[in-house]
């Protein structure tokens, strides 16, 4: 026999295959329900006659309203980030290192917003600073015509996300790192500055990066808040698609928010896989404790008051001015259908949304399974280092960015491109009721798999050596290993998808059937509507979408362990 | 039973099994002994179907296992830190190869009860895994290992976690474990004490081949070559030059075994055979250090001009540090090892 053969490793290929088989259906959905409507959609605007209109990019970008708008969106995303690092790194401390009574009930409230529709922060925040609404009768003060508003709802939004991050992160941090620096003689600040820093930095950028996609892609906010002076690019391929019905101008726009996206999850990906280097890592609860001394409790009521006023005063103003009229007179006339902004009741938004979401839900958790599965198992094999850099690894992590791109590309694309693609067999889906679901699950995807993917990962593979050895075949290995070890942040990745599909906006204010409105759809029709019967009833709505959504959230902080809620 | 032929592993450039060829017989208990990154536990991976092997065979029962899947080889495998499943109870974690073949719930019991008991933990099937202690759940993983009937068991490092004493009386358990069920076993070791106590054959590994291969008292008694005596803990290693019934060494001319082979070699004297003697009489040595070892005192030597030479003494005679002493060689503590460039 000759020795010096090298054997194409059977086992290796098979590996490989297997992961390649989990990404199939994910590849496979992302590739007809998001990339091809999206290109679909471009076509249309840019192609004419069969060729490309590429001159156009360079038409668009001279109008002066539309560099406008992009300077816009570009300013006031970095304001946004800027000034919720600003607020909630403070936050991120308090929560990481603080153990307070009630700290588990904040924690979940603190994530509230983030999973409540932009209809209803929009909503809210125009209650608090619009017209008529709290500081305004108190003391003559409007926001809703600055970029204030805008920015204050952005921070309201992402408060939880650089909480989660960085504080997930830092809880974790071993202070014995500190103390050994300490013990090297260097001072409080200084052993903060080399040791714990260098440690939060890609966390904080990760953060920020999030942040900056989310509000740089912003909608449902701008949308209500923004008033004619304010637009972002997302907001303008609104515009531009439903109003102007200029879609070669949306086109462009579409693709210029693809690249800047694409860019900052570039960015994203980058940071992210050296937050992965070696960091010493302790539970969480050890690293906890009370505060003392004047200036920790006065850090920690800080934090407390911000969050008060920031996170919990808006909802509790939407709250009350959905209980303005005499007897719950705006709830009960969600149950009738006088106002004519809809064929049916807007009660019925109720259901509708509820069962959308369900089934986007159950969408979401079989894409984003499926595809967490895949990413999860690297690649060992010989010839391949820890952080797998093998062709397949590369693949791997390329597929990783890609499940988060529709996080950040044009909801409102996506959704008009559903309308023009997917409308011809074998692929009719225009009177489907799935094509709502279909949407949402699109952005509860990415959301199942950062909540599983750390999960998965920290499974010991030898666990599942150990089974496959007592005779369990990989299929048994992931239904007795993984699963069991998985199913608390499957229940939490549910929660998530749940919620983001539950508020979905972007895509579903075009593929809503006008006899199945969803709750976000519903409050904006009946906002885009005169008169305070209307108003009061967005109000009702939203509170009955945001008590919908916290409850689903508080459940699962109940079963939320440490090493998830990472976004 | 179990037959390696040029099995053969790689890391990139590094070669971490390099054309390993082994034979385990039924029933036999076989220790492979060696350094860390030697390519032991390598090789039970690679037995176990968990790690491919890059050219070469395994064979159990005749069959070549090559394509055959982990799950389908019919091998037991005790990994190093146990790897109970954290989420099922004792009786789970012992019943769980049992339920991947299909074994009715009654039989399931049966044998986990009968398990348990053989393991020394009867009535633990409720248990949690987090409220075992180490012994403990060395235990589970051997009934869980043991409970499928599996043709051949691989233990990797079974003890290597556990303190001392248990681990001692853990060894004599296993080995009398063993021969009562007639299980053919292969286990893997950096402890050379846990190998003798264990193995009937104690296999050296290193840079991922076999170094030596034979009974504990063969490979104690005459160590292949200087890496082999080396590890096992012998450092009065030297070259030498045999003629005729003596050898010439750094340390003078010692006594040859009878029938040497003639000429250069790597000589091996026990530290038992280096023997104190008045002053005078002998190798003149400054005592450097003494260490305490329980049943007797070892105590290095600093001979003039010569290498350190370690010797062995009883309490009651060893020198203090500082003390001059002079050494002669005792022939039956004095092995010729087989020619090997000394590193």
């Amino acid at each position: 026999m000759d020795l010096a053969r090298t054997e194409v490793k059977p086992r290796d290929r098979a590996g490989s295959a297997a992961r390649l088989g989990l990404m199939v259906v994910p590849v496979a959905f992302f590739a007809v329900f998001f990339a091809y409507p999206v290109t679909a959609i471009v076509a249309r605007g840019l192609k004419v006659e069969g060729a490309w209109q590429f001159g156009r990019i360079g038409e668009v970008l001279a109008q002066p309203d539309i560099r406008h708008v992009l300077w816009f969106t570009t300013w006031q995303a970095l304001a946004s980030t800027a000034l919720t690092l600003l607020i909630a790194l403070p936050g991120a401390y308090v929560f990481a290192r603080f153990d307070f009574p009630g700290k588990q009930v904040l924690r979940a409230v603190v994530t509230v917003p983030f999973v409540l529709p932009t209809v209803v922060v929009g909503t809210a925040f125009l209650a608090l600073v619009g017209r008529g609404g709290l500081l305004d009768e108190l003391w003559g003060v409007r926001l809703d015509t600055t970029v204030w508003a805008i920015l204050l709802a952005h921070v309201f939004f992402n408060y939880a996300v650089v909480v989660r991050t960085v504080g997930g992160l830092w809880s974790q941090l071993d202070p014995r790192q500190e103390e050994a620096a300490r013990v090297l003689g260097a001072s409080r600040f200084a052993a903060w500055r080399k040791v714990t820093l260098p440690a939060l930095g890609p966390a904080v950028a990760a953060a920020a990066l999030m942040v900056f996609l989310f509000t740089f892609a912003s909608f449902g906010v701008v949308q209500i808040l923004g008033g004619p002076t304010f637009s972002t690019l997302e907001v303008e391929i609104y515009r531009q698609t439903s109003e102007i019905f200029d879609l070669s101008t949306a086109a462009v726009l579409t693709m210029i928010q693809f690249v800047a996206v694409g860019a900052i999850l570039a960015v994203h990906a980058w940071t992210v896989r050296r937050r992965e280097t070696a960091l010493r890592l302790v539970a969480a609860s050890v690293t906890a404790r009370r505060p003392h001394g004047a200036g920790q409790w006065a850090l920690l009521a800080a934090v407390l008051g911000t969050v008060a006023v920031l996170l919990v005063l808006p909802l509790a103003v939407l709250v009350q001015r959905s209980l303005d009229a005499p007897g719950f007179g705006y709830y009960k006339a969600l149950t009738g259908d006088d106002s004519g902004v809809f064929l049916v009741a807007p009660i019925e938004a109720v259901g509708n949304s509820l069962e959308y979401a369900l089934a986007a839900t159950a969408l979401a958790l079989l894409i984003g399974g499926l595809a967490a599965a895949a990413l999860s198992r690297r690649p060992q094999a010989p010839g391949s280092d820890r952080a797998g850099r093998t062709p397949a690894g590369r693949l791997l992590r390329g597929f990783d960015a890609l499940l988060m791109l529709p996080l950040g590309v044009s909801a409102v694309t996506v959704g008009f491109g559903f309308l023009i693609a997917l409308d011809e067999p074998p692929l009719d889906l225009r009177s489907s009721w799935i094509l709502v679901p279909l949407a949402q699950a699109l952005v509860g995807v990415p959301f199942v798999v950062r909540t599983m993917l750390p999960v998965l990962r920290a499974v010991d593979a030898r666990l599942r050596e150990a089974a496959a050895v007592l005779g369990a075949s990989p299929w048994r290995v992931w239904r007795e290993v993984d699963l069991p070890m998985v199913r608390r942040a499957l229940l939490i990745a549910a929660g998530f998808a749940f919620a983001v599909s539950l508020g979905e906006f972007g895509a579903t204010v075009f593929i809503a059937r006008p006899d199945n409105p969803t709750l976000p759809v519903a409050v904006a029709r009946l906002l885009g509507r005169a008169g305070e019967l209307n108003y009061g009833q967005a109000m009702a709505l939203s509170t009955i979408l945001m008590v919908v959504c916290a409850v689903a959230l508080l459940l699962l902080e109940r079963v939320r362990t440490d090493r998830t809620g990472e976004f | 039973m179990l037959k390696l032929d040029a099995a053969t592993v790689r890391f990139g450039a590094r070669t971490a099994l390099d054309a390993v060829g082994l034979d385990v017989a039924e029933h036999e208990i076989v220790c492979v002994l060696g350094p860390s990154g030697s390519g032991k536990s390598t090789l039970l991976r690679a037995v176990a179907g968990l790690q491919p092997l890059d050219s070469g065979r395994v064979f159990l029962d005749g069959r070549d296992l090559g394509g055959v899947p982990a799950h389908k080889r019919g091998v037991g495998l005790m990994f190093q830190d146990h790897q109970l499943f954290p989420q099922r109870d004792v009786g789970g974690n012992v019943a769980f190869g049992l339920r991947m073949h299909g074994v009715s719930k009654a039989e399931q019991e049966a044998r986990v009860r009968e398990l348990l008991e053989l393991v020394g933990l009867p009535g633990a099937a409720s248990r949690a895994i987090a409220s075992l202690s180490g012994g403990e759940q060395q235990r589970v993983a051997l009934a869980r290992a043991l409970a499928p009937r599996p043709r051949l068991l691989m233990l990797d490092e079974p003890l290597g976690q556990l303190d001392r004493s248990l681990r001692e009386r853990l060894v004599v358990e296993l080995r009398e474990l063993f021969d009562e069920l007639g299980t053919t076993v292969l286990a893997v070791t950096h402890d050379q004490g846990e190998a003798f106590a264990l193995a009937d054959r104690v296999v050296v590994m290193r840079d991922g081949r076999i170094a030596q291969s034979g009974t504990p008292l063969e490979v104690w008694q005459r160590p292949a070559d200087e890496f082999v005596a080396r590890f096992l803990g012998f450092d009065n290693v030297v070259g030498a030059s045999v003629s005729g019934e003596f050898a010439d060494t750094p340390w003078g001319k010692v006594p040859a075994p009878a029938g040497s082979v003639q000429g250069e070699c790597t000589l091996l004297i026990r530290p038992a055979g280096v023997r104190l003697v008045p002053a005078g009489e002998g190798l003149r040595c400054t005592v450097a250090a003494r260490t305490f070892r329980g049943t007797h005192v070892s105590v290095h030597l600093q001979p003039e001009e010569a290498p350190r030479l370690e010797a062995a003494c009883a309490l009651r005679e060893a020198p203090e540090p500082g003390d001059e002493v002079a050494v002669v060689f005792d022939a039956a503590e004095i092995v010729v090892l087989d020619r090997e460039p000394s590193t």
